[in-house]
This record gives C-alpha cells, structure tokens and sequence, in this order.
C-alpha cells in the first residue's frame, strides 16, 4: 500500500426533484464508479466539462460528501468511517484550494485569521509564528496578516488560500480550478509556487482543470471525466500526446495555440 | 467598417485608454487579447458609445462612414443594433430573465427595423436556426434559465445579430463555456463573419481562443495596443516583450515539461492611475532602457502588417 490517497469506485447520486407526481424522478449520478489512487508527492489532475462530476469527486476526498458506494482511503484509512471530530483531526493532512479565494476567505475577518483558522480546528491556538512563516513562504509579507482580503489582487488572494491550505503541514491539497480565475502571467506564478510547495513539502496534489495546459505542466497522472463516468485515466504524458477519445482530443484542442486544421466540431 | 483614431480614455487624470488606433474591413476578424486592467473591454465599449458617464474619451471614430466622433447618446442608439452590436461573456446577465428568449431576439427587429409580429417572428426563427439552436420553434418559447450556457450565448448572437450589423464585437464570448462549447461557439463566429461579410471584435484573455477566431491579433497592456498583426505571425514571434512573456508564462503541452517552472513576468499589472507615462510595460521589463519609463515608444513594423511598440525595436541591440 504506497497510495497516499486511494478511491475505491466511488459513486454519488442525487435525489432529483419529480417532474411527475406518480412517477419518482430517476437519481442523478454525479460520479459513477471511479477509483485513482495518489502517491505521496504526486499529482493527479482530474479535468472534464462542468458537469463531469470533478468537484464532486474533490467533495468526497474532503469527506464533505459521502459516497453511496466505494470508499476514499487516505493513509489507509476511510475517510467515510470516521466520527466527526476523528476526521476533523485527520484533516489537517489534506486541505483545499478554490477556484475564487474572494468566496473562500472570510472578508471581515484578518487574512491572518484565516490562514491561521485550520491551525485552529487542530488545538493549536498560539500561532503567529506559524502564520508569519507560511505567508512569507507564499510570498507575502508576513505583516499582510492583519489586512483584510480586499486589499489584495487577485493573484494575492490566491496566495492567501493557498498559505491556509498549507499552514497545517498537510500531505494532499486539493485543488477545485485554483488557478482559472487567474491571468496568464499571474497564473504562472501561481502555479510557480505550487510546484516549489510540492517538491518542498513533498505534497500529493489532486488537481482539477479544465485547461489541459495547465494541467500538463503540473500532472503526473491524469483521470478525465465525463458525465461522472471515468473516461482516461493514466500517466498524463500519455493521454496528452495520444487521447484516446475524441472527448479528451477536443479539451486538448482548445488549449492549443496552433489548433491542427480539422478540428471536431 | 469601423475606422478609430487615436482613442483615449480617461478617468480623471488615469488614462484607460491611450491612443488606440484600429481599422476593420468587411469580414475581417480582429482578435484583442490582454489581461485584466488592460483596457479591452473598456475599447470593446467606446467603440458601441457605451463608455460609464464619468470616462472622458477624445480621439475619431467612424462606423460604416458615419462619424461617430463626439456622438451623442441618440446618434449611438442609431446605430447601435443596426451597425455594431455587441455579446457579452454572461448571456445569463444580458437576456431578460422572465421573457421568452424569442420575444427577447424579436425586440430589436419591431423596434429598429418596424417588422410586423409575424415578420419578426420568422426572423427569429430563422436567426435561430442560422446560429446553430436546435429546435427553434421550442426554444422561441423557452426562458433563459432554460437553456444550457452555448444555447444562451446563441441567442445572445442571434439578438445582436437581428439586425444585421457591420461589426460585432464579443467580449470573452466563451470564457464562461466548456472547452466543447466553446470550441462551436467560436467556430460559428468565424462562420457568420465570413458569410455576412461582417466584421468582428473579438475580445478574449484566452490567447488559444482569439488564435482560433482572429485573423489578426492585437495585444493590450495598460491601456494600449502594444503588438499587432497576422494571427501566426505574433504568436510565432512576437516582438514586444510583453506578449513574449504572456506566450512564455503559458504552460507548455509537449511531454517533459512536468514541473518545469514557467518563466514568470514580474510584478502585476500596476493600477491606471500608476502606469508609466513612457512604455506602459516599464518597470516589468526585462529588457528595459533607461528612458522606456518617460518616453512613450512609436508603434513600428517589424513585418508584414506586423507592428510593435517598442523602444527596443530598430534600436541596436
């Protein structure tokens, strides 16, 4: 057992309101029967269409959903079987990043609660030293604790939510579109400091994207879904220089600057 | 089509805009690329007369032959509809919530064009069917939360192109869409512009997507057009060093580029109010000389209808 982050065919289905009084209305399946496994300080990218099921999958390996069949083993434990306050604990290894860090951090409270909040949910209440460390190690100034999220640019925010989700030292971030909202030069950054972050915490990463590019230059692994269902999984470098579907060919296409002529529509 | 001289935009003393030249031809697709704060969508709206009240704007601008300079609010709406029309990035945000999509496209044609209920109903629906929405005649009577995000944007399309404008212009027409739909939607653009001969503006930060869509390319940074010419042309080999950064901080596709760090431009776009009076891009710069920060650069060739704004361009190097 070398995963640090194993999904084990995990499904999710969701209640859909009746359309019909007599007739139940059939249950959405968001994700159906997909399983990945991380190792420590690898990246797995998941992409796919809004509606492929990506956040869902991330819900659930944050344990903020459960799954109706399957199970997510993290270290070797499922996430699903804990108690609360057990999984509460175990939460400080795997943090997440969002897509609009504007949405995700309080904005009347100081950046450095924030960061220092998942310190918090641990026990750990005397931490001004661990919040001044990790915003210096994401580029801020340490003293940018005691302003509040407004002040800063969008590629700052990003900074900031990325220094929360790093403050408790965890083994796996999960990443939902973290780096989308971004400019391209403020993107490269961005995703700059994610890969020193890796290679210097050994962090696993489980990386959704749409973009294919971004996605190429930060995956070792590759898990492409559509309509909740598994469509390539793989080493990326694999899928990306030979798709095996036309699916995962047209998300390549789009990233492309010199599109090939011919291409499906 | 749509011929603008020296356009500046100002906001108080911030300059938004600074001497924006374009011209278009009939059926010429211009793509405008730029991150945020550098003044595309703020050109999109001057050239619809669309600029908030509190912008200052000089400069020509002349739609279709007609001298659109100094307009008034009643001269735009002339031409608004009927010359330029103008997609959005959220056709959530732009189509009325509780009118059918149909009665919404069937507007502009009773208003502008005086068609009879039935005429414009037609119209509609062959408008509908000319953008690609399946099953017109549903989706006449449909509302915009019923409709998927590429359907939308084909009604938006279809109402912007009602009645028959000369120029169009598309800001982030599919930054909200799924690669696939994005893709159609981009296809359809370059369709239409080539089949009526129109013109379109094509407004995006999403470099591959203007490389799909635009014939000719024009870079924004701070407020101007730093680079410009044939699609292929600047993004084979740029000259000014801000679109050499931009392609450069784009992360590569080919294989073994895993965690490579991608050469990043420094800093982030600085405010309006704190750009340079020079060369915009000064002070993030790696090739920066001594006077880029005072002195504005002229825009220059640097190949077939290919130019840069540089002071490093035709200087020795």
């Amino acid at each position: 057992m070398s995963a640090l982050l194993d999904i084990r065919g995990v499904t999710r289905r969701y209640p859909q309101p009746r359309r019909h009084l007599l007739h139940p209305e059939p249950p959405l399946v968001a994700v159906n029967d997909v399983s990945a496994r991380i190792a420590p300080g690898e990246t797995l990218g998941i992409v796919g269409e809004s509606g492929s099921g990506k956040t869902t999958l991330a819900r659930m390996v944050m344990g903020f959903e459960t799954p109706d069949e399957g199970q997510v083993l993290f270290d070797g434990e499922d996430l699903h079987d804990l108690s609360a306050a057990a999984l509460r604990q175990r939460r400080r290894a795997f943090q997440m990043i969002f897509q609009d860090p504007y949405g995700s951090l309080d904005p009347r409270r100081s950046v450095g609660w924030s960061v220092a909040q998942p310190l918090r949910a641990i026990g750990q209440t005397s931490n001004r030293r661990a919040v001044e460390d990790v915003l210096h190690r994401v580029g801020l100034d340490p003293a940018d604790g005691n302003r509040f999220p407004h002040e800063f640019s969008g590629g700052q925010r990003q900074r900031i939510a990325i220094a929360r989700a790093i403050a408790s030292r965890p083994k796996l971030i999960v990443a939902d579109e973290a780096v989308s909202a971004l400019d391209v030069s403020v993107r490269a950054q961005i995703l700059n400091l994610l890969m020193d972050l890796q290679e210097e915490f050994g962090l696993a990463m489980l990386f959704i994207s749409h973009d294919l590019s971004v996605v190429a230059s930060l995956c070792d692994s590759l898990l492409v879904l559509r309509g909740g269902r598994t469509v390539e999984h793989g080493p990326a470098q694999d899928i990306l220089a030979a798709p095996a579907t036309e699916y995962t060919a047209t998300l390549l296409a789009a990233a492309r600057l010199d599109p090939p002529t011919g291409v499906p529509a | 089509m749509i011929e603008a001289n020296d356009i500046t935009v100002r906001f108080g003393t911030a300059e938004a805009l600074r001497g924006i030249n374009l011209t278009l031809s009939p059926g010429q697709r211009l793509g405008i690329v730029g991150e945020s704060g550098s003044g595309k969508s703020m050109l999109g709206l001057s050239l619809m007369g669309m600029l908030p009240d509190a912008a200052g704007m000089s400069g020509q601008i002349r739609i279709d032959g007609t001298d659109m300079t100094g307009a008034k609010i009643a001269s735009w709406r002339a031409i608004r509809a009927r010359k330029v029309a103008m997609i959005f990035q959220e056709p959530l945000a732009a189509l009325n919530p509780l009118r059918r999509v149909g009665n919404t496209v069937m507007e502009p044609l009773r208003q502008h064009l005086g068609h009879s209920k039935d005429a414009a109903r037609a119209r509609v629906l062959q408008l509908f069917e000319e953008t690609g929405i399946q099953d017109p005649v549903a989706k006449f009577r449909q509302f915009p939360h019923e409709l998927s995000g590429g359907q939308r944007q084909r009604v938006l399309i279809s109402l912007a192109l009602a009645c028959n404008p000369k120029v169009l212009i598309a800001d982030e027409p599919t930054t909200a869409l799924d690669a696939h739909v994005a893709l159609r939607i981009t296809d359809l653009l370059v369709r239409l512009a080539e089949e009526r001969g129109m013109a379109l503006v094509f407004i995006s930060h999403d470099l591959a997507a203007v490389a799909r869509t635009a014939q000719d390319i024009a870079v924004m940074y701070g407020g101007e057009i730093v680079e410009r010419g044939p699609v292929h042309a600047v993004l084979s080999s740029p000259h000014h060093p801000y679109t050499q950064g931009l392609l450069l901080a784009r992360p590569a596709l080919g294989a073994g580029h895993l965690r490579e760090r991608l050469p990043v431009i420094p800093g982030t776009v600085p405010a309006m109010r704190d750009l340079a009076v020079g060369c915009r891009f000064s002070g993030r710069c790696a090739v920066e000389l001594p006077h880029c920060a005072t002195e504005r650069p002229a825009s220059r060739p640097v190949g077939a209808h290919h130019d840069a704004a540089c002071h490093r361009i035709g200087a020795a190097t």
